[in-house]
């Protein structure tokens, strides 16, 4: 049980994580704010407006010590939703257990680090295409060879399906993203048994609830075949897709939010009868705001409910055999397997998403369900059926705008207080090393241990890796 | 207007919210509603923002926010617009705007706050019916 939370500065969502691993969650899992997903410092023009809404603030390393003040980095393990600048943060993270006293070797958790679904849905891309690739590779081979338990790569569809794509789209350029940092890792000489257990997946749970369970099931299967057969895995844990699961945020409504605890707790259950390891369960009331402390409550109950009160977690895939569960999985795997023979004719991943293939399908779909809406061929409760006109308050979790100014002097005094001609020297070698073709996370970790911010790093590979602009189509 | 005119209207995302399947079904609902749509895409600063609609002059101007940037973003556009003298066209935000923020956004001239759930029928009306020229 693992539920996603950040806001404000690290001070603030430190002070929720002790709240959530007192009331039992086991993970701790960390959103970000955009300028931290941007990788710009908190006083930058862009980050205007933006500092702690979405997540917590982290600019140095300093931020970093302080979200994770008196907890013990060995004992937990933490998801970091993060994706172009995740090289950093998990720089960050392994220094300041180092700090603690902990090796790398001990430390437990996850990294998003998919950039490639970054191009396709959810667009918080810095670099192009092929040097977001090289990174993502540095992660894994570091990884591989110095934090083993750690999760390089979390191989995600749920931001293509809040995209507004269908279920046979998530999964299917799920996978094909999967399959893409698999050929890229075997490219950089590593062998697939090294890296693929520890890759993980992520995936949404929306409201339709067989289609939701089978696309999970469709999902192993397409796993295990292909790591078996076409690139040789031999582990019995290479084969193995284990996902995180996420319950649909776009399923959320604004109007009567209480029935979204009513959704959520379904599609809680799709997840669990399909198979996930790990779950996040959303607030009934993020269609309006960040959750409040009482909604984040529900939400975690309704997950210890399923798990323990429900019966449903006590077998291993328990509707194997229906013939309904079946055939559906069958046709989604098909499905699927028609995508991927599109994608191959592009050329694989990347040029399709230059070709904007991924964009115009997750676009005409998501047009398509809206209008479905529209016409009442979808019923959404609440919404286009069964309203209520009755006005109803629910209290909002509000973020304070005098976090922008409480983290943009935290980093003025880190500024003055470092040694700056150190942070200079460590982003020059850092630079010359992307220049090249040498693993960059030892180079990264040094500029983080002299608390350059994470603006300065990523500024310094803008300088030889470019930015990446789409066509901006709809 | 004349009635001969198509209605021209920018979809913008300010700020470095990358939430922009609202904006891209927005655009294309407009489109087919038979009005001239230009998407500037996402990471739209206020100056960016602004640029554009001196370039393309449109009619309406429609902003997708949903990170919470609202209240810093949308005053900072309209005064951009307002020293550009820019003061005949539709400005509207939608996305995720708590209901408390409202009057302080209409303060500074921004209509609409349409959030999820709308119909897509009602954000077309809403266009045709609050054009300034």
């Amino acid at each position: 049980m693992r539920q996603f939370a950040g806001f404000g500065t690290a001070a603030q969502t430190n002070e929720r994580y002790k709240f959530l691993l007192e009331h039992g969650q086991t993970g701790l899992s960390v959103a970000f704010s955009l300028h931290t997903i941007y990788g710009y410092e908190a006083d930058n023009e862009y980050a205007l407006g933006e500092v702690g809404k979405e997540g917590v603030s982290i600019d140095t390393l300093k931020d970093m010590e302080t979200l994770f003040d008196s907890i013990d980095l060995s004992k937990i393990s933490t998801s970091m939703t993060i994706n172009a600048p995740a090289a950093i943060l998990l720089a960050m993270y392994i220094v300041t257990a180092e700090k603690q006293g902990h090796s790398p070797d001990l430390l437990r958790g996850t990294i998003q680090n998919d950039i490639l679904k970054e191009y396709i849905a959810q667009k918080s891309w810095i670099f192009p295409p092929e040097e977001s690739m090289r990174l993502i590779i540095d992660t894994i081979e570091y990884c591989t060879q110095h934090v083993p338990q750690w999760y390089t790569v979390s191989i995600s569809g749920y931001h293509i399906r809040e995209a507004g794509s269908t279920a046979v789209q998530e999964l299917a350029f799920t996978l094909a993203d999967g399959f893409a940092y698999v050929e890229a890792a075997m490219e950089r000489g590593l062998n697939v048994d090294d890296f693929a257990p520890r890759l993980s997946f992520f995936f949404n749970a929306h409201n339709n609830f067989f289609e939701e369970l089978c696309k999970y099931r469709a999902a192993r299967r397409i796993w295990a075949k292909r790591m078996k057969n076409k690139y040789g895995a031999k582990k019995p844990e290479s084969l193995r897709l284990r996902f995180h699961t996420q319950t649909a945020g776009v399923s959320l409504t604004a109007q009567e939010p209480e029935n979204n605890i009513v959704r959520v707790t379904l599609q809680g259950l799709a997840a669990v009868l399909g198979g996930t390891q790990s779950l996040h369960t959303n607030s009934f009331d993020e269609a309006l705001c960040l959750p409040t402390e009482k909604a984040v409550k529900i939400a975690l109950r309704t997950q210890q409910i399923i798990a323990n009160e429900s019966g449903v977690a006590d077998t291993v895939d328990p509707l194997a055999g229906s013939y309904y569960v079946e055939s559906l999985t069958n046709r989604m795997e098909e499905e699927a397997e028609a995508y991927f023979f599109k994608i191959e004719e592009l050329g694989g991943v990347i040029p399709a998403i230059k070709a904007n293939f991924f964009q115009k399908e997750i676009a005409n779909a998501s047009y398509k369900y809206q209008q479905e809406i529209e016409k009442n061929e979808r019923i959404v409760v609440g919404v286009n059926d069964f309203q209520l006109r009755e006005a109803c308050s629910t209290p909002l979790l509000k973020i304070d705008d005098q976090v922008s100014k409480v983290q943009i002097d935290l980093l003025n005094k880190i500024r003055k207080n470092r040694d700056n001609e150190m942070v200079k020297a460590k982003l020059e070698k850092l630079k010359i090393a992307a220049q090249g073709s040498e693993n960059l996370m030892p180079y990264i970790m040094d500029t983080v241990r002299e608390y350059a911010s994470i603006g300065e790093i990523i500024s310094t590979l803008k300088e030889v890796f470019g930015t990446y602009d789409e066509d901006s189509i709809f | 207007m004349s009635e001969n005119r198509r209605i021209k209207v920018l979809v913008c995302k300010p700020g470095l919210d990358g939430h922009d399947r609202g904006a891209k079904v927005i655009a294309r609902a407009l489109r087919d509603a038979g009005m001239e749509v230009i998407y500037t895409g996402i990471h739209q600063t206020p100056d960016d923002v602004v640029n554009t609609v001196i370039q393309e002059d449109p009619d309406a101007v429609i902003l997708s926010i949903l990170s919470g940037a609202h209240n810093a973003l949308c005053p900072m556009i309209m005064e951009k617009l307002k020293e550009k003298d820019i003061d005949d066209v539709l400005v509207a935000v939608g996305g995720i705007i708590p209901d408390e923020d409202k009057p302080f956004l209409e303060k500074h001239g921004l209509k609409g706050f349409q959030g999820p759930g709308t119909e897509l029928k009602e954000i077309v009306e809403f266009v045709k019916t609050n054009l300034k020229r």
